[in-house]
């Protein structure tokens, strides 16, 4: 072969390549028309850490053990025991809720719940899986073989694995939907946002709570309001002013989106969110997969090539040889 | 007939004793790892779910392997049939290579006795780039062991079946050089999804598995003159220099290839500042393209590459900076958020070297006792 | 003064001797003060000079009053007779009329700049203060004459403090607390509706004893009682800790005694030492939270009288958040002298064998330089 025929071989897969790129080539999901979620308000949160206990009985998560103490409301991170904690951003002396500066606030971390999710895409083996009615991002351990991608890809790293057991598996919040526990199919609310005093964290669809963000980024700080508890347009309220809030919603284009949303007085970055572009990873990924291997075209075509080739110079090895 | 042979010699020697001491140390901490989970044995947490059991036993250990395609590549597809006697050697330690980062992938998976779940079909997620690499990887280490096969059939003289097998053999030479293409480049297609968490220097994105596929076939490349230099200074076969020289043209436009395209892409993208800021990033960054650009130096110069010491040099170079960009990729340029840390435990480490440990070892046994190694020329004696 | 004559004290207070220490080593231990200074209090107490007191009360329930009537530990009324000198008391003055005017007078007089005047109910100010009128004077005359001479002013109760009730809106008299009426003077807030009569007797014990007030908060209430939210010695608190909540009077939570913080308890924005001393003095948990009913927030400003009962409350976490998890804590671990020393030790071997291979490629060249063109293209 020449160095012309070379490069028809591996032109041939390219030029496959980049024609099935322009079909293949994916932007971000959209949200589900009837997807589920959360709004977390860190300026009503009192830091109270019933949701993190009753996560832990709804999902029978084993109590945090520290110093060889059990500590069950006292785990630092998110972990295979803990699916859902509240954090807290301290500046300063620490005063003055809600402040960036010589203050402090709370942030709940647990699944976003991302309408584009990287777990769901990178899952060799579909065990993450997005509910297709709720969005849920739910999983499901018997298929999982434990390669940990989902971890990896995660951009809030919240799937988490049970290193420290010889059977471990991935444990992540699954918005209180999983086979067993099924509070949202049985129109409940998620355990965490049923104990939450202030509504500091409400469950909704998330164009409902879009929209009840957006109310609250409206208000003038200082302005009294009705917050409803457990669910948006609840009638059980918590009567309280505004606070200043930072004028985003985290959640709502981060990423491709969130389920889970944030709102708060400060800068999500400052109490740990990230930065994300609206372009999802997973999308990303995707596309550039399904560039080269969309319908397996730009494979076979090498393939083809390649079996041209090998053959060719093979008989001649054959004939001339008889060795491989 | 043939034009292989087993070299013979003694197996048992001191080095390989300690090699074997070596690859022990790693079965103990193995019973660890399976008995009390993977935190007993290694530092893996929850911000750094891969540690160096996947980003050195896989991620560099295969490109380490790449020597059986890149020389298949050369010898069946470009027909340079001079490169014939490079191919088994490489063949050998391309398949040490694949089935122990096939096994480093097993020993650090979370959930081994899933494994099946990855060729079944109602669960496979085509979306996923991890299930392209698990389904190549696998599949690969099947064609090499079909590959390396002939050898096995001539030490045994199955000279009926080695005849029939080498009939077919066609098919499993082209679908080896597929698979490593696909494979390799999705290893770096593994970081697209992972957005932020690696560092400007390394997010490629789109390019990432271009930028992967080369470092594989340059790590091919070089390992075949890493392995040939020191099978000709360790087990005294004839130097190969004369062959190695041959690929020098190729290593040198596969790294200049690869530095425009990875330096056309930083400054594209305005992160080459990240090099300069003195972080452990940065100077990782630094010492990555140090190791690339060396070798280019010493390999474009007429009066150091004709001696094949200068060549061993630049090759291992290469591998280093191979390697070093793989590792840069997958940890130290990957930052899951402030707090998380992550280095490898003692007894981590101990079982991936205890792996190389084993590869060595059965490199050693197969060349030893089979025929592997070309036949000596009166000329080279 | 000798053991004999605390032993006369305790004799004419009517408790053994063993019981005045104790209670005076009691006072000192609310007090936050070492055993000493309750020995030191028991000397003060049988001194035979006692302090003057003029209470006046304004726009109040006489529950104040009431309360520190019935602290009987031990008979504590007795005490604070015999303890000051309470030479003019709306409720309790023996005279009425112009006697008790003219007792106010005179011990006033007499004992010009070293009595202790106490006040309870808040001053109206409306119209020249006329809606609250004692001799025929309007209270805020008599509270600012009789503050001229004393050597200490306390505010007892919420309306004293704060305002209380009268004050609480639409406020048609213009209730102001007294220490809004008496702007030069020290005014040493003990309040509560009604406060806890220990914390009242604790801080005149302190004054007789030392001369001075105990140490104050930035809203003038001593610290001894007033330093920590009742939220943070709740016996509840756990419940709250676990999000378990009681969401109606007499529903399930509330029989097992959950978290009130739903039913609207303003005990994390409340400060004062209700759980730990309770009221009443009957034990067994009685204060209104161990009641089964959420604290109102009677001792803070703008909290109590002021909020709905059943509005959730503000939490206050003046202390830094120490005990929450930072935003970025540590997890995993770093690099350990074993490890780092075997990835030496590999980086090494590579490097060794490297070296070594490739001075002996270098030999093995120099003694085949002479065939090495002709195997270039064999």
């Amino acid at each position: 072969m020449n160095r012309r025929d070379f490069l028809k071989v591996a032109g041939s897969g390219a030029l496959i390549a980049t024609a099935s790129s322009t079909v293949e080539a994916r932007g971000n999901k959209e949200p589900l028309p009837n997807a589920v979620g959360m709004l977390y308000d860190s300026t009503l949160c009192i830091g109270c850490r019933a949701c993190v206990y009753k996560c832990k009985e709804v999902n029978d998560m084993p109590s945090v053990v520290r110093d060889n103490e059990v500590q069950w409301d006292q785990a630092e991170e998110l972990s295979g025991d803990t699916l859902n904690i509240i954090k807290a951003y301290k500046h300063g002396t620490g005063e003055t809720k809600n402040s960036a500066t010589d203050g402090f606030a709370f942030i709940k971390r647990n699944c976003m719940h991302c309408v584009d999710a990287g777990c769901v895409s990178v899952c060799p083996v579909s065990a993450m899986i997005k509910d297709p009615e709720t969005g849920i991002v739910s999983h499901n351990p018997d298929a999982c073989i434990g390669c940990r991608y989902c971890v990896a890809a995660c951009p809030y790293n919240v799937p988490k694995y049970e290193y420290d057991e010889a059977f471990g598996q991935i444990q992540k919040c699954q918005l209180c939907n999983q086979k067993g526990v099924e509070r949202i199919s049985k129109g409940q609310n998620p355990g965490c946002v049923e104990v939450c005093p202030t509504g500091a964290n409400i469950f909704g669809t998330r164009e409902e709570l879009l929209a009840e963000a957006k109310r609250r980024l409206a208000m003038t700080p200082g302005e009294e309001y009705s917050f409803p508890l457990e669910r948006v347009g609840s009638t059980y309220t918590h009567r309280a002013k505004a606070a200043a809030y930072h004028p985003h919603i985290f959640g709502e284009s981060e990423g491709g989106g969130t389920q889970v949303m944030v709102i708060a007085g400060m800068e999500h970055t400052k109490l740990g969110l990230p930065d994300l572009p609206e372009r999802s990873y997973a999308s990303m990924s995707e596309t550039v997969q399904h560039s080269i291997y969309g319908g397996m075209l730009a494979p076979a075509g090498l393939l083809a090539g390649l079996l041209y080739f090998a053959r060719r110079n093979t008989k001649h090895d054959d004939e001339g040889e008889g060795e491989a | 007939m043939s034009h292989h042979q087993p070299i013979g010699g003694r197996l048992f020697t001191a080095p390989f004793l300690f090699l074997g001491i070596l690859a022990v140390i790693a079965l103990v901490l193995l019973v660890d790892r399976f008995a009390n989970g993977l935190a007993a044995v290694t530092n893996l947490n929850d911000g750094y779910p891969w540690g160096i059991w996947v980003v050195y036993d896989i991620v560099v250990g295969t490109g380490f392997a790449c020597g059986g395609y890149v020389l298949a590549l050369t010898v069946y597809i470009a027909n340079k049939g001079k490169y014939h006697p490079l191919v088994r050697p490489a063949l050998l330690a391309s398949l040490f290579g694949y089935s122990l980062g096939g096994l480093g992938a097993v020993i650090d998976m979370g959930r081994y006795w899933n494994f099946y779940q990855m060729f079944n079909p109602a669960q496979m997620n085509l979306n996923s780039v991890m299930l392209e690499v698990g389904l190549c990887v696998s599949a690969y280490s099947l064609v090499l062991f079909i590959e390396f096969l002939p050898v096995i059939l001539e030490k045994f003289r199955a000279d009926v079946w080695r005849a029939r097998l080498e009939k077919v053999l066609f098919i499993f030479i082209a679908i080896g050089v597929l698979l490593p293409t696909m494979h390799q480049s999705s290893l770096g297609s593994l970081l697209i999804a992972m957005g932020h968490k690696v560092d400007p220097l390394w997010q490629a994105q789109q390019l990432m598995p271009l930028l992967a596929i080369m470092t594989a076939m340059l790590m091919g490349f070089c390992i075949v003159i890493f392995e040939g230099s020191m099978a000709a200074v360790g087990l005294r076969q004839p130097s190969e220099t004369h062959l190695h020289r041959g690929l020098i043209k190729v290593i040198v436009g596969l790294v200049a290839a690869y530095l425009v395209i990875r330096f056309g892409d930083l400054i594209r993208r305005g992160a080459l500042g990240g090099a300069f800021e003195g972080d452990l990033q940065g100077n990782m960054f630094l010492l990555e393209t140090a190791l690339f650009v060396v070798p280019l130096l010493i390999l474009g110069s007429s009066r150091f590459n004709r001696q094949g010491r200068f060549l061993l040099i630049a090759a291992v170079s290469l591998l280093l900076a191979g390697a070093t960009y793989r590792f840069n990729a997958f940890l130290v340029g990957f930052d899951p958020g402030a707090g998380y840390v992550y280095f490898p435990s003692a007894a981590e480490l101990m079982v991936s070297i205890g792996i190389v440990a084993i590869e060595i070892m059965g490199y050693l046994f197969f060349v030893k006792l089979f025929p592997v190694m070309p036949k000596h020329q009166q000329a080279h004696a | 003064m000798n053991n004999n004559e605390l032993h006369k004290v305790a004799e004419r207070l009517g408790v053994s001797r063993r019981t005045f220490m104790k209670f005076c080593t009691g006072v000192a231990a609310t007090l936050g003060l070492t055993g000493g200074a309750g020995v030191q209090m028991a000397y003060a107490i049988a001194s035979p000079r006692r302090p003057a007191v003029i209470w006046l009360s304004a726009q109040e329930c006489t529950g104040c009053t009431e309360s520190l009537l019935r602290s009987t530990h031990p008979t504590l009324e007795n005490l604070i007779l015999d303890l000051i000198s309470l030479d003019y008391h709306e409720t309790l003055s023996v005279p009425a009329g112009h006697a008790a005017e003219e007792a106010k007078l005179h011990s006033m007089k007499e004992n010009w700049g070293k009595y202790v005047l106490v006040v309870d109910g808040s001053i109206p100010m409306k119209d020249g203060g006329i809606y609250c009128k004692v001799a025929g004077k309007p209270i805020v005359e008599h509270v600012r004459e009789a503050a001229e001479g004393a050597a200490a002013i306390i505010s007892i109760g919420s309306c004293a403090s704060w305002g209380g009730i009268p004050a609480a809106g639409p406020n048609p008299t213009e209730a102001t607390p007294v220490d809004k009426v008496l702007t030069d003077k020290a005014v040493v807030n003990i309040p509560g509706c009604p406060p806890n009569p220990y914390n009242f007797l604790s801080t005149v014990l302190h004054l007789v004893t030392f001369g001075t007030v105990p140490e104050l908060d930035h809203l003038n209430r001593p610290r001894f009682a007033y330093g920590r939210l009742i939220h943070e010695n709740c016996e509840r608190r756990p419940h709250f800790d676990a999000g378990r909540f009681a969401l109606e009077f007499g529903d399930a939570g509330h029989k097992k005694g959950f978290c009130l913080y739903k039913l609207g308890c303003k005990g994390p924005e409340t400060y004062a030492n209700c759980p730990a001393i309770e009221f009443g003095d009957v034990g067994g948990g009685a204060w209104p939270v161990g009641v089964g009913h959420p604290c109102f927030g009677c001792t803070e400003e703008g909290v109590g009288f002021n909020k709905p009962i059943h509005a959730l409350s503000d939490v206050k976490t003046v202390t830094p958040p120490t005990t929450f998890p930072g935003i970025a804590e540590p997890v995993g671990t770093g690099v350990t002298p074993g490890a780092a020393a075997l990835l030496g030790a590999v980086g090494g071997a590579v490097l060794g064998a490297t070296a070594m291979a490739v001075k002996q490629l270098g030999k093995l060249e120099k003694d085949r330089v002479s065939d090495h063109d002709s195997q270039d293209n064999p």
